[in-house]
């Protein structure tokens, strides 16, 4: 139940991908490759849902420019797939339309919000997915689904097109088999973009060349925070054994604090929650949305009535969203999860005077199973405690496929400074060099 | 006492596009929803991109009025549910958090007063709601998304005003600044609106909306004024509460609507980064900033002798002192000025007029000389204006063809003498005992000529005749 959109359209495509090969026209670099799209990603003429009942029927009327760069290297979109309804969640549970299965073990949840996406990946049907990463949800599931998963730099992709939940932390991010194959997705789609005033400049650059420049002499800071309280013990030995991994593989590991971590989590909520709050408001079912006719409705009362189509975590997003920036509540939630951002990203910033790269667990669990969480939701949010800093400080990170512990994946997570996406590829890719992994079991 | 403050919204109406997308910032002459993109139109995914030129002209308007310029400015979330708001909140600026809208707080002189402007900050206009049906059981509303998204100047007072002339007065030197600044036509429909803040005896506040007009903006404060004026002299103290300007009946209507405990939730807007103003930006504009009303009245005074009444009609009017710039030279400045504000103002007095008319600054040019020449009496000068706004002709076909020219040949005056010296006997016996009543004789020559006959000669040659 990962695709619930196969893009029958794209695949007629194919057609036209066999008429350019048979005249001999220049193709693209993603040529032939089956491509699988997030749903909250725009494709003009597409239905894309956030996998939920408010836009069920919702047809994007122009191309993410993410998707718009892709089509021009003669990707094939095979599907648009499932995630948490509105990116919110980390298990794929929460989307409208029923959960998806993680391939290594059907009775688990693949991570989420992206889970849709890992899926497809890890299950070797296509080459790459586009997921987007608000607090982890390219990483989480790249690290349930033992694939690669990449949060770049803010404004290294466009996210124009990309339907926003907490735009002020969110990134489209790439997940793929390899290092290798994320760094050429990464190629593809990174740059300035008019439509994104948000977007930086990066020259360019070319991720892939000198993938395998190695690490001998980089210093790794092991962030305290994220190895301690909650950690599951198999995570905590997986992560010792990449420490070593990087040790011999030439860099200098020590461990460095990060004091504002252990409020982070706590920070991203009320703010993610304060953005979408109003990121959502936009679907109020004037101008699209599903059937629901206007007449006879005062507009508050159509307005509560058509947004009952939120499942239970948007809508308890929502009401935080609604309470947490208010008048009289501004100074004691949002605005300390403000300064908590801005604490976190000073810390983190001395840190990298110190250190090249930052180590931890994607995830300090294990994969769950299906339903085991869903009506904690605390102890859900407290899962996204690795992965939230660095959307809350702008910073690239990355999900490597590390371990497998009784047929569930385990994710290491690397960290790099803004605008050190390639300096992180490179150590990406050489830890991956140091595993061998077996081959997911369907 | 009475205390007025203002908050004026106005459109940057000569703008290309709108606030963050490349749709028209004209929506006046789209079909209903036409002039929309997935931008404009809050379409799930779209993202805001932010006109630079809107942030040069708000400046513009924050230095012709005085106000500090902050070196970088931030946009924020104002959010709200309502039909016209495509994204259920609006990107504005605030300045809760520091001063980071395109301008602080600023004066501009109203006469001999000072009025103090609070802020100005750029934001995007709403979309527009038509309601339709006779009743409200068949009311329907309909919206209109064209102008959602064009840029709009919002400019806060302080409440700096104690009667409604002193607003009327503000908002024509506020109009004039905005049109000669070449940011806005504030005459367009609905491209310039306010909201005025009424308290007396120094109760509270009372805030009126929904004012069509400035005509009615004066109007609302007389009323409102007046209503609570009555209501002290009835010892009932005034609510503070948002009332609604009846166009229809005239009055301000208390709106039940809970306004004004609306919580925006402000915060910032993360798609559009903070923009940084410059020294360089600023001194580029400052540059290119159009001389102001005060400066352009000043110089046409001390420069070409131009009453003040005339440089002051003549400055405060963006379209007639471009024309006049273009058409005047130093020795004609004066005749021109004449021209434009005691004939031409009023031959153009609407838009479609001034559209429709011929006339350029080369006939200006031309009519003045042959005015300051002789070749034309200034009295013949209206009827050759008004074929030149109708035809285009030329100056000198018009005069010619419309047999304008003045009567200067000596031998044909002193025909005409003759005969009115004989005809008028009586009034030329009373013009050698009172010379003063030589100016009847002056009068009937003139008649004589329709107006044609050069005055001055015409008096001497009177009085050479007469004898005095």
């Amino acid at each position: 139940m990962h695709f619930y959109q196969l893009m029958i359209k794209h695949l007629i495509k194919l057609g036209n991908i066999d008429k350019k090969i048979k005249s001999g026209e220049k193709l693209g670099a993603c040529f032939g490759m089956p491509i699988s799209i997030k749903d909250n990603i725009c494709i003009k003429d597409s239905k894309t849902t956030c996998a939920s009942k408010m836009l069920e029927n919702f047809i994007a009327p122009y191309d993410a420019t993410v998707i718009s760069k892709l089509k021009k290297q003669d990707a094939i979109f095979i599907g648009k797939v499932n995630m948490d309804e509105f990116a919110m969640g980390l298990s794929t549970e929460f989307s409208a339309f029923g959960p998806s299965k993680n391939p290594w073990n059907t009775e688990y949840v693949p991570g989420g919000s992206s889970g849709g996406s890992a899926v497809s990946v890890s299950s070797y049907e296509c080459v790459a997915s586009l997921g987007s990463d608000t607090g982890g949800s390219v990483r989480n599931p790249a690290s349930f689904c033992s694939t690669v998963g990449y949060k770049p730099t803010y404004g290294l992709i466009s996210r124009y097109g990309l339907i926003s939940y907490a735009n002020s932390i969110e990134q489209i991010g790439p997940l793929a088999r390899t290092v290798k194959d994320t760094a050429f997705m990464l190629n593809l789609i990174a740059g300035i973009d008019p439509n994104d005033n948000t977007t930086v400049n990066n020259n360019n650059e070319d991720y892939l060349a000198n993938i395998d420049a190695g690490i001998k002499g980089k210093r790794i800071g092991i962030i305290t925070e994220m190895i301690g309280e909650g950690i599951d013990p198999e995570v905590m030995t997986a992560t010792k054994e990449a420490i070593s991994k990087l040790e011999g593989l030439g860099a200098i590991c020590e461990e460095v604090s990060l004091g504002m971590v252990k409020y982070s989590v706590a920070a991203y909520y009320t703010i993610t929650a304060t953005e979408a709050g109003s990121n959502l408001a936009r679907y109020d079912n004037l101008r699209y949305g599903y059937e629901m006719p206007v007449e006879g409705y005062e507009f508050n009362s159509y307005i509560s009535k058509t947004r009952k189509k939120f499942g239970p975590e948007v809508t308890r997003r929502m009401i935080i969203g609604g309470f947490v920036p208010s008048a009289g509540h501004a100074g004691k939630y949002f605005l300390k999860a403000m300064k908590v951002k801005s604490k976190l990203t000073k810390e983190i910033n001395e840190a990298f005077k110190k250190f090249d790269l930052l180590i931890s667990p994607t995830v300090p669990i294990l994969p769950f199973k299906i339903g085991e969480k869903i009506n904690d939701p605390v102890s859900l949010f407290l899962v996204d405690i690795n992965t939230v800093t660095a959307n809350l400080t702008g910073k690239p990170a990355i999900s490597i496929p590390f371990k497998i512990v009784n047929g569930l994946p385990i994710g290491i997570q690397l960290l790099a400074n803004s605008m050190n996406d390639k300096l992180l590829l490179q150590a990406a890719y050489a830890l991956e060099q140091t595993v061998k992994l077996p081959e997911v079991p369907i | 006492m009475t205390k007025i403050g203002l908050e004026i919204h106005c459109q940057l109406t000569n703008l290309q596009s709108k606030l963050f997308c490349s749709c028209k910032a004209n929506y006046r002459e789209f079909k209903p929803n036409e002039n929309i993109c997935p931008v404009c139109a809050g379409m799930p995914g779209s993202l805001p991109r932010l006109n630079q030129e809107a942030v040069k002209k708000a400046t513009m308007i924050a230095m012709a009025l005085n106000c500090t310029t902050p070196d970088k400015i931030a946009f924020f979330r104002k959010n709200y549910f309502y039909p016209d708001l495509p994204k259920n909140f609006q990107i504005t600026q605030l300045n809760i958090y520091g001063d980071t809208s395109v301008g602080g707080s600023g004066t501009i002189l109203v006469g001999d007063k000072k009025i103090r402007i609070t802020r100005i900050q750029l934001e995007e206009d709403p979309g527009r709601i038509i309601y339709e049906g006779s009743s409200s059981k068949n009311q329907i509303t309909l919206v209109d998304y064209n102008r959602a998204g064009t840029p709009l100047v919002e400019i806060v007072t302080e409440p700096d005003f104690e009667t409604p002339k002193e607003v009327r007065d503000f908002l024509n030197i506020l109009s004039d600044l905005l049109k000669n600044l070449g940011v806005a036509d504030p005459s367009l429909e609905g491209a310039m609106r306010a909201d005025a803040n009424v308290s007396t005896h120094g109760g509270h506040k009372v805030e009126i909306k929904n004012i069509g007009s400035f005509h009615d903006l004066e109007k609302a404060a007389h009323f409102e004024i007046t209503r609570q004026e009555s209501l002290h002299d009835r010892n009932i103290p005034v609510v503070q509460e948002t009332r609604h300007w009846d166009d229809r009946r005239k009055i301000t209507v208390s709106s039940r609507s809970k306004e004004e405990d609306m919580d925006y939730r402000y915060f910032l807007e993360g798609d559009i980064p903070w923009v940084k103003i410059n020294p360089e930006i600023k001194t580029e504009l400052k540059l290119k900033m159009p001389e102001s009303i005060s400066s352009k009245k000043d110089r046409y005074i001390t420069k070409y002798q131009i009453p003040e009444q005339v440089a002051d009609v003549l400055s405060s009017d963006k379209f007639y002192s471009d024309l006049f710039e273009k058409s005047h030279s130093q020795s004609n400045a004066k005749e021109i000025a004449n021209i434009i504000t005691t004939e031409l103002m009023g031959l153009e007095d609407t838009r479609e007029k001034r559209e429709a008319s011929k006339l350029t600054a080369t006939h200006l040019r031309d009519l003045a000389d042959a005015i300051q020449t002789g070749k034309v009496s200034r009295n013949s000068s209206k009827n050759a204006l008004h074929q030149i706004l109708k035809t285009g002709k030329s100056v000198s076909q018009i005069i010619s063809e419309l047999d304008l020219g003045n009567v200067s040949d000596e031998t044909e005056l002193l025909k005409i003498i003759g005969k009115i010296i004989a005809d008028e006997s009586e009034a030329v016996v009373q013009a050698k005992s009172n010379p003063q009543t030589i100016n009847y004789l002056v009068g009937k020559v003139m008649q004589a000529t329709k107006g044609k006959a050069d005055p001055t000669l015409t008096l001497n040659l009177l009085k050479k005749q007469i004898g005095i």
